[in-house]
């Protein structure tokens, strides 16, 4: 338990990472508390991606410590897919498994890793199809989705091992915009649910929205966190403040 | 090997979806959707031009001085008859140690494969031993290593393993295709993206369930065709087993009755039984191979 009273979900301790040459963590410093929205901007190359995926050790770090629920992930004898099992992630580029129908894809995880019944996984994901407006599309593959529809099977695909942490990867990106809406909605509701959340994105303003607290990364580094609208309002940093007027400029803001 | 193309992996899908050696192949002999392209006079010169073709090579075979000899030893109706069906009867030995043989090949070749794609540096020398095994068996020919095992274990009289030179002969078909499609599968798993790895890996499956249910089963699809490739080659392949087996193969049965007589029809029963499984294999291959290529172009069939 924090000071505040809320429990920590995820803790972050001069995570540094490096790939090659590159160093592209330099010391990361972050929490995120229960329930809470956080998201990540930045330009391309900022760090945002691999952040996330240090997280939930698909990159092993280099330096420092992530702790979630209180456990230190680097600590012996902890089992990483265990823990993968309560963090879900969303990728840019869905990465649905495209030899599975849809129905499939979500019960993979929920069958293999979690041992679930074949039965109860596909009660669960039709309630989840349902939930989020795919019902029918359970027995289809991937490659006949849209891009908005696939991106909204990946979140059932996550959802469905029922995370305690959902981390979401620059996840409209990829899509058409005119599919972004639908998937940011999805994102909305998981909000107002209350999942906790570490979301990097270029939707500036999804993130004042929805972000209880944004943290802007650049080179490698937080240069800047805050309430959404101190940071997008009236940033104290000057790289910050250059960084959202390109946006503004690109008319994304 | 008897056969050059059976291992040619320049048929295997770019990772990056290129114009691979099998779009090439099927676009020239794609029949039917050149032919179609053509129009009805081009069908028309088609035919006519195979039929001067095929016309003038058969009138020069059988005006040849030597023809009247030739057609009665190797194309001898009777002796056809008589010899047919007992060559027939031996090439279901054939078709047994094909089944056999390929049954393990697939099984074993995709271990080599799977360890040969092991990362991280522990696994070095497992990988080492992989690729050691893949270049000695590759480079061997076949017909000396069904010799040196047919030949060389039972001669050993070694306790508890069998002595039958069939046995070996097949073991060794084993060892020398799996070293082949060890290869063809290592493509397979090459083509799969890293990200579907990163996935399944992130729903927390571990490294054996992500190769079991996402990796294998896409890499498998991926590389087909050339895995049929080898299977055709593997059957052909197993008339040399019957250099040294007891057990009386198509090969054996026609060059026994070759010999008895002196005519060579036998042989000529032999090589229409292979062409009956090879032929329509092989043209099942390009079918796949067009397939994939219609996938890859953007064709939403699955």
């Amino acid at each position: 338990m924090s000071a505040n009273g809320s429990t920590e979900a995820l803790r972050l301790e001069g995570i540094h990472k490096t790939f090659g040459k590159n160093e592209v963590l330099k010391g990361i410093d972050l929490t995120v508390t229960e329930h809470e929205v956080l998201c990540l901007i930045g330009a391309s190359g900022s760090g945002k991606s691999t952040l996330l995926r240090c997280v939930n050790l698909l990159e092993p770090v280099d330096a420092g410590r992530v702790v979630i629920e209180g456990r230190d992930v680097g600590e012996r004898g902890v089992d990483v897919n265990e823990l993968r099992r309560r963090i879900g992630i969303v990728f840019q580029s869905f990465n649905l498994f495209p030899h599975m129908t849809v129905l499939r894809n979500i019960t993979l995880g929920p069958t293999e890793g979690l041992r679930r019944s074949k039965r109860e996984a596909e009660a669960k994901a039709d309630e989840l199809l349902a939930r989020f407006g795919l019902a029918d599309k359970r027995d289809d593959y991937p490659d006949r989705l849209s891009g908005g529809q696939q991106q909204r099977v990946a979140i059932v695909r996550a959802l469905a091992m029922q995370p305690r942490l959902m981390l979401l990867d620059e996840v409209t990106s990829a899509l058409d915009p005119e599919l972004v809406a639908e998937v940011l909605n999805v994102i909305r509701e998981l909000a107002e649910s209350g999942m906790t959340m570490l979301i990097a994105t270029h939707e500036m303003g999804f993130a004042r929205d929805i972000a209880d607290r944004v943290v802007f990364l650049d080179g490698g580094r937080i240069l800047e966190e805050g309430p959404p609208d101190k940071i997008f309002s009236e940033p104290d940093n000057e790289r910050t403040r250059a960084f959202l007027q390109r946006i503004i400029e690109a008319g994304r803001l | 090997m008897s056969s050059g193309n059976a291992y040619d992996l320049s048929e295997l899908p770019a990772p990056g979806g290129g114009p691979d050696q099998g779009d090439r192949r099927s676009r020239l002999f794609g029949g039917k959707s050149a032919l179609r392209k053509e129009g009805a006079k081009g069908v028309a010169i088609a035919v006519l031009s195979t039929v001067v073709v095929l016309g003038a090579i058969v009138w020069i075979v059988v005006h040849s001085k030597n023809w009247p000899a030739v057609k009665q030893a190797f194309f001898n109706g009777q002796e056809f008859k008589d010899t047919f069906p007992r060559i027939a009867r031996a090439f279901v030995h054939n078709i047994e140690w094909c089944l056999i043989a390929e049954a393990f090949i697939l099984a074993f070749a995709l271990l080599l494969a799977i360890l040969r794609n092991l990362p991280g540096p522990v696994f070095f020398p497992l990988r080492l031993m992989v690729i050691v095994y893949t270049d000695v068996f590759r480079g061997i020919p076949l017909i000396l290593l069904v010799y040196l095992l047919g030949f060389g274990i039972p001669s050993l009289q070694l306790p508890g393993l069998p002595n039958s030179a069939a046995f070996w002969g097949i073991v060794a078909l084993i060892l020398c295709y799996s070293a082949y499609v060890a290869e063809v599968y290592r493509a397979g798993l090459d083509s799969v993206h890293p990200s579907q790895t990163a996935a399944a890996r992130a729903l927390g499956l571990s490294r054996w369930k992500t190769l079991r249910f996402v990796v294998v089963p896409q890499a498998v699809r991926n590389v087909l065709p050339p895995l049929l490739n080898d299977f055709i080659g593997l059957q052909k392949d197993t008339a040399i087993v019957g250099f040294v087996a007891l057990t009386v193969d198509a090969m054996k049965q026609a060059q026994i009755d070759q010999s008895g007589d002196f005519n060579f029809t036998p042989l000529l029963c032999a090589t229409l039984l292979f062409l009956l499984i090879t032929i329509p294999l092989t043209r099942l291959v390009d079918v796949l191979i067009s397939r994939q290529r219609a996938r890859r172009l953007g064709g939403t069939a699955v």
